[in-house]
């Protein structure tokens, strides 16, 4: 017994059939390429910053890619969000809080610092406080990547500083642990389940034959932006030259009053920024969840392999290089996709590993 | 004066109770972890039977006792909470587990001690064939090949000649793949592509474009949760104005809140469950799927309820009868016994109605589902409010 369905005739395509083999494939796959290379480019930037300054290879740095868009959620209205949160203060709010306050009692000796430090939990708790009452998109926005940007800065100084002059190993132990931690907590603050999240700018853009999302454009301006940030800021402020003392030599730039600890929460200040972002950005794009964002740390951090782990440029190259084998892999053989994108890289890897000699074991 | 009495009547009520031994039966659920939208519901059903049989009366006069663990998704863990739920608390039959892999795992352990188990998860191949250690495992959600029928039904009878498929990496995308290609060959629809994506995936456009290529009438995503989205939204974008198929797998409210206006037209099989109130009135499950949401919806609020939590009911449904004839021909105290009679009072069952279908067990079928009452065809739309929902598009009674 059937309902009365009419009969459905599938429209013809847009594009003529002997076209859509080669040129309009090439170029949707490198528009594709382009996205993914992007976003991993960003990461592997960070992953290099906060690795040359500290010797962290900051595993985590995936998880608060995700966290910034899913704290954005809960200060959404209800009817964007499609949820009925009631107000609800996000759990990367009270982790962050949490942090800062542990951090506070660590550095009680400074009572300046410690002051600030407590004020800066109870002003993170506010500001998640004022923002699932219900705010304006763009203030919700901006609301979300300050809640969660303490928790890297914080991460150094709870989990790394302690482990002053430790091996890169033992730093990449605890970098992992803290990955887990991360991870569970956010299936225990977000639930299992992807969410939709406004997109900034709305449409697509037709280039060529490659529709684009304009959304996508926020992201390449971004990363833009980031990358000329970064080059300016190493090379005409006085903290970034800091850092890039403390990058190639942090015996002798601790000599010239250069504070390592400093340089530490810096970069995994800008580090956490700059995935914050990035997330807020592509989050539109990807629905995102919990779980994403290890794997797109994992590419980041094999697109900053491919640079050796110390070169920015070879960094992008390297994310770009990612991105474009994942493109081509998934039209391919799409059930091997990530199987043939490392594969494809162990060669390259192993190459690299022969030419630098004895990554990363400093001074 | 009268409510003294019917004080003392409910005391002694409850005194006659608590004096017999409650009949344990186990249930391992997901509750937590990737599969937990689906097990939650699984254990909120079973807490919500359980409170309603007690306060009835129980089974043959005995009170009944969910013990409720959790596997986390995980089938490790979900081996040893069998064990233990079959050493420890010695119950006389187990509900669960969620997912395929865990159920499949819950085979061997529930075979070696000869305990009855009723599976939650949807593969053919936790019941069948039904070998030595099958014979002590039943299920009640439909198994691919069963929701692939409505599928290729729908497709022929709106003119599609070829389809594309997309789906996870994983059991349950390679399940789909094989259920669903082989049907549509038996139908004369040539499937084109069969491509794969990972959950986690956070672009799929390769394989679209693959799909793109081909120019298919219709696309099938093999996938569960909210993931599938990512390739109808995708296909969307890239102008793919074909029809777009899901499976059951999405018939939770979590996918219409991600989806969003990009699903409106996404066509599904689904338990009748899923649209109780849009069924034919003659319709054989229609009563039974009402009162079970009713009630699921008074206690865990309005718009609560899905699909799974009804397999949870439908594992009752079949355990409970079982049980009652099984303890009118052994003693529970006689455990290894009891066990064995139940297990062949559970594939002697015949005529329960669930909220997903009718069950008719046998020797060689411990699922006993027919698609034509456990499957619908159902459609997403945008309600007048502006809220999307799902509409019964078709039966195959």
């Amino acid at each position: 017994m059937g309902l009365g369905v009419g009969r459905y005739r599938n429209p013809p395509h847009p594009l003529p059939r002997s076209f859509l083999m080669d040129w309009t494939i090439l170029s949707f796959l490198t528009a594709d390429a382009l996205q993914n290379g992007t976003i991993y480019a960003l990461l592997a930037l960070s992953l290099v910053l906060v690795f040359a300054v500290t010797r962290v290879i900051l595993v985590p740095l995936g998880e608060f890619l995700v966290y910034a868009p899913l704290t954005y959620v809960w200060f959404l209205p209800a009817e964007v969000s499609g949820l009925n949160l009631q107000g609800q203060i996000p759990g990367t709010a009270w982790l962050a809080a949490a942090m800062l306050l542990w951090w506070a009692i660590l550095d009680r000796t400074n009572l300046r610092r410690a002051g600030l430090l407590a004020l800066s939990a109870l002003g993170v708790l506010g500001l998640a406080w004022w923002g699932a009452q219900g705010v304006p998109l763009w203030l919700g926005w901006l609301l979300a990547v300050l809640v969660v940007l303490p928790i890297g800065p914080a991460s150094y100084r709870l989990f790394f500083e302690p482990a002053k002059n430790a091996s890169v190993l033992t730093y990449l132990i605890i970098a992992v642990g803290l990955h887990f931690a991360f991870m569970g907590l956010g299936l225990v603050f977000f639930g299992p389940e992807q969410f939709r999240l406004p997109a900034i700018l709305g449409g697509q853009t037709t280039i060529g034959l490659v529709p684009v999302n304009n959304q996508a454009f926020l992201v390449y301006g971004f990363a833009l932006l980031a990358m000329v940030g970064l080059f300016l800021f190493f090379t005409k402020s006085i903290y970034g030259k800091a850092l890039r003392a403390c990058a190639v030599n942090r015996y002798g730039a601790r000599l010239l009053g250069i504070s390592p600890s400093q340089a530490g929460y810096v970069s995994f200040g800008i580090a956490t920024l700059i995935a914050c972002v990035s997330g807020m950005l592509l989050a539109p794009l990807i629905s995102p969840a919990y779980f994403q964002g290890f794997l797109l740390g994992l590419k980041g951090f094999v697109a900053g392999i491919l640079g050796g782990l110390i070169s920015y440029p070879l960094a992008v190259v390297g994310a770009l290089l990612v991105g474009a084998m994942e493109s081509w892999a998934s039209f391919q053989a799409s059930a091997y996709k990530d199987a043939i994108v490392f594969a494809l890289l162990l060669p390259i890897l192993l190459w690299r590993s022969l030419q630098s000699h004895e990554l990363g074991e400093e001074d | 004066m009268k409510r003294v009495l019917v004080g003392l009547l409910a005391l002694g009520l409850g005194l006659g109770l608590a004096q017999q031994a409650p009949l344990k039966i186990g249930v391992v659920v997901s509750a937590t972890g990737p599969a937990a939208s689906l097990g939650i519901p699984e254990r909120n059903t079973l807490v919500l039977l359980e409170e309603q049989v007690n306060r009835r009366g129980g089974v043959a006069g005995r009170p009944v006792q969910f013990i409720i663990l959790d596997d986390a998704s995980d089938t490790t863990q979900a081996v040893r909470a069998v064990r233990r739920l079959i050493q420890e608390e010695q119950v006389l039959a187990i509900i669960g587990t969620t997912t395929t892999p865990a159920s499949l795992g819950m085979i061997d352990p529930v075979a070696e001690a000869g305990v009855p188990k009723i599976s939650l998860a949807a593969n053919l191949e936790i019941v069948f064939p039904v070998d030595e250690k099958r014979r002590w495992v039943f299920k009640t959600p439909q198994t691919e090949q069963q929701m692939s029928q409505p599928i290729v039904r729908d497709m022929a009878a709106s003119g599609v000649k070829t389809a594309a498929y997309i789906g996870f990496n994983d059991a349950y995308g390679e399940g789909w793949a094989r259920a669903f290609e082989a049907a549509a060959r038996e139908a004369g629809i040539q499937v084109v592509a069969s491509e794969r994506f990972a959950r986690t995936d956070t672009s799929v456009a390769g394989q679209v474009l693959r799909i793109l290529a081909r120019n298919p009438d219709a696309v099938l995503i093999g996938g569960s949760g909210t993931a599938p989205v990512l390739p109808q939204r995708t296909l969307r974008e890239r102008g793919y104005r074909g029809l777009i198929y899901q499976t059951h797998g999405v018939a939770n409210p979590d996918f219409l809140r991600v989806g969003g206006d990009v699903v409106i037209g996404t066509r599904l099989p689904a338990g009748p469950v899923l649209v109780f109130d849009q069924l034919p009135p003659d319709f054989p499950n229609r009563q039974v799927a009402t009162s079970y949401v009713q009630q699921y919806e008074a206690r865990f609020g309005i718009g609560s309820y899905s699909t799974f939590g009804g397999h949870a009911y439908d594992a009752w449904a079949i355990l409970r009868p079982a049980l009652e004839r099984a303890l009118r021909r052994e003693q529970t105290t006689n455990l290894a016994a009891f066990r064995r009679v139940l297990r062949d009072e559970l594939e002697a069952t015949r005529n329960v109605v669930g909220t997903h279908g009718i069950f008719n067990m046998s020797p060689t079928d411990h699922l006993g589902l027919r698609f034509n009452e456990a499957a619908v065809m159902v459609e997403v739309v945008k309600t007048p409010a502006g809220k999307l929902d799902w509409k019964l598009l078709r039966t195959f009674r």
